[in-house]
């Protein structure tokens, strides 16, 4: 098996160079050239618009050899170094597939100065830490968290990857996979392996949350998923555990394309919606912004997030990133609080796998106490002064 | 400037419902419209296209009826389409759509961005705008919530995040999903519709994007769906009753028992 280029096509175009995941290919007098760092993953292949590089390769990415793909991989996706709960539950879902399994568990850590961490991740059952801890690696880019994790993958063979889905999980999975030429289920909220062939059973909601689909990938390894947020358990910290940590040198491939100029926090609070254990979201029903502020603070009384539907967020009173439902963010935490939200279809797509959910509305015909645990009708405000006094109260 | 809009024709999933008895979809009398996301896609292309100069041009890969969505972005403004449509693309999941895209779009060739919504809303995998990006060998910025500049081969755009946004730099072409916050879509003009009324939208076929026939479809499709069945029914829901003094302190009783609270 070879790539080669065939340098009367080669335009000299570089297009190639870019796309190497490994940094496999120079100009050499005007043509590309594919040095001995190539892995054989023939992304140039695919990249080449003059067909100048081929893969000689008896068969395309069915009928690999799945049994030399083994362990259980999980992305740890940090923030300024903290790790997102969503890793945690990772982690926890992880341990549970490698026993079944009977393989080990590894984490792929990627950031600056998270050195630190490594062991946490450990403690939370990963046997293996592979970290990538470079300044280049300080902000989220595509092309190099994709780089690290594609060349990983393309060394040791796991039989699963899975990663939060996460705005950088559900950014920069699906590149990973379509340079292993491997199947992605996006957002699944269960998870269960054969045993025997290592199937990973992939469950996911899909038409706006009307069905359930169950997707396999019999062919390809790895086999790789993003994971809805709060809907698995997080793994339970273990300070004993022994694991192993293992350096990942990380090399620009081509020239950077892409760089992130600056960031920006802009939620209100510091709960991250998708994060959190309770969120208080409000619709249009509250009418007013000042009305409004009554679920900040009862959502502060509790802990919580606030959320909010697309007419609230219409109105300006919270920012878009506080948007649950189908053209917002999808939200499962353990209690969610709709006030005068009417449970319009587009919103409860976004907060329907809730595990409990208190509806508030005046309307007792409103569509949204079809979906609720617990339901209170009433003159919103109302209700949401009385709960603040209550709850205040309980929580002392 | 060169825009290309990828484009899928979606059900209105808000319509969509399950016939309990044989947990199937029921799909009679459910619209067929443009993905929601595709709309602000779509309008970035145009408001660029107005700023820039250049030609739009939208894509989608379908059944010959996903025709109708791309004389809707006729209507709309858009300046050419493409239907890339074949048996030989049934069944295909993201990775094999991508495929086909990638092809398509090389075939239409000289082209400075590409543009998707963020995900589709049927099947909300937000997964086909990175894989095409990646296999026309071009940069990807998922969630742009603003391009705040276009200038020679490079864009600054403002990149939606979960906690906040990210201010972001890409040469050009390169590939981007936008979300909802990006515009507010226009509606089609009279003369728009008329030419969209006209229009005959000629189909690509699987031979004639030269793709690899293991590479498109199912049988390019690296995953499969084994089963298909409704969302558990939530549990019995309770109106509580009482004063609002009464059922927010039954309430909290029950939170507390739950622990919860």
């Amino acid at each position: 098996m070879s790539i080669k280029v065939k340098p009367d096509i080669c335009t000299g175009c570089e297009t190639c160079v870019s796309v190497c995941p490994f940094g496999a290919i120079e100009m050499r007098n005007g043509k590309a050239f594919i040095t001995e760092a190539c892995t054989l993953c023939g992304a140039c292949v695919e990249a080449c618009e003059f067909k100048a590089i081929e893969k000689d390769i008896e068969q395309a990415g069915p009928a690999k050899d799945l049994s030399v793909y083994k362990g259980v991989w999980v992305f740890a996706e940090q923030h300024k170094g903290d790790i997102a709960g969503v890793s945690l539950e990772l982690l926890g879902e992880g341990r549970k597939l490698a026993d079944k399994r009977g393989s080990k568990l590894s984490a792929v850590f990627i950031g600056s100065g998270i050195r630190d961490k490594a062991k946490d991740l450990i403690a939370y059952g990963a046997d293996i830490v592979y970290i990538a801890d470079d300044p280049e690696l300080k902000d989220f880019n595509d092309d190099s968290y994709a780089a690290v994790l594609t060349t990983l993958a393309y060394q040791h063979k796991p039989e699963i990857i899975l990663a939060g889905a996460t705005a950088i999980g559900r950014s920069f999975f699906p590149k990973v996979a379509s340079t292993l030429y491997t199947g992605l289920t996006a957002d699944c909220t269960v998870l269960d392996i054969d045993t025997a062939t290592g199937h990973l059973h992939q469950t996911r909601p899909a038409f706006g949350g009307n069905i359930m689909a169950t997707i396999v990938t019999p062919n390809h390894r790895p086999q790789m998923a993003t994971v809805r947020q709060k809907v698995m358990k997080p793994a339970l910290q273990d300070k004993a555990r022994k694991g192993e940590i293992i350096d990942v040198r990380f090399t620009q491939a081509g020239a950077i394309r892409t760089k992130v100029l600056k960031t920006i926090d802009e939620l209100t609070e510091t709960v991250n919606i998708c994060e959190a254990d309770i969120i208080v979201a409000g619709g249009r029903g509250l009418g007013s912004q000042k009305n409004f502020l009554l679920l900040e603070e009862l959502a502060k009384v509790l802990g919580g997030a606030v959320a909010a539907t697309r007419g609230a967020v219409d109105e300006g009173w919270i920012p878009y990133s506080h948007q649950v439902g189908q053209t917002g963010k999808t939200v499962c935490p353990k209690l969610y609080i709709a006030a005068g939200i009417s449970g319009a279809i587009q919103h409860v797509a976004g907060m329907q796998s809730s595990d409990t959910i208190i509806a508030i509305n005046k309307d007792p015909d409103a569509p949204i106490f079809n979906v609720a645990t617990y339901g209170i009708v009433g003159d919103v405000t109302e209700v949401l002064t009385a709960m603040i006094k209550k709850f205040r109260e309980i929580r002392g | 400037m060169n825009i290309i809009v990828l484009v899928k024709q979606v059900p209105d999933t808000s319509e969509v419902k399950i016939n309990r008895e044989t947990n199937t979809l029921i799909r009679d009398g459910v619209p067929s419209i443009i993905n929601p996301y595709d709309r602000y896609a779509i309008e970035e292309a145009l408001r660029l296209r107005e700023k820039h100069g250049g030609k739009v041009t939208a894509v989608t890969m379908g059944p010959p009826q996903a025709a109708e969505a791309l004389k809707e972005a006729v209507s709309l403004g858009v300046d050419e389409v493409v239907l890339l449509s074949d048996r030989a693309f049934a069944g295909a999941d993201t990775w094999a759509t991508s495929y086909a895209l990638s092809r398509g779009i090389r075939k239409i060739g000289n082209f400075d961005l590409v543009i998707a919504g963020k995900q589709a809303i049927d099947g909300d995998t937000a997964q086909v705008g990175p894989e095409t990006a990646d296999m026309l060998g071009i940069p990807f910025v998922a969630y742009i919530r603003k391009i705040e500049q276009i200038e020679g081969n490079r864009m600054v755009a403002e990149r939606l995040m979960d906690e906040g946004y990210d201010v972001v730099e890409t040469s050009l072409p390169a590939l981007i999903t936008v979300v909802k916050e990006i515009n507010e879509p226009r509606v089609p003009s009279l003369k728009g519709k008329m030419k969209a009324k006209s229009l005959k939208v000629t189909a690509w076929s699987a031979a004639d994007i030269g793709s690899d026939e293991t590479k498109i479809g199912l049988r390019g499709s690296p995953t499969q769906v084994v089963r298909i069945f409704p969302p558990s029914p939530r549990g019995q829901r309770e109106i509580l009753s009482g004063n609002v003094e009464e059922q927010v302190a039954t309430l909290a009783k029950k939170l507390k028992e739950q622990s919860l609270i």
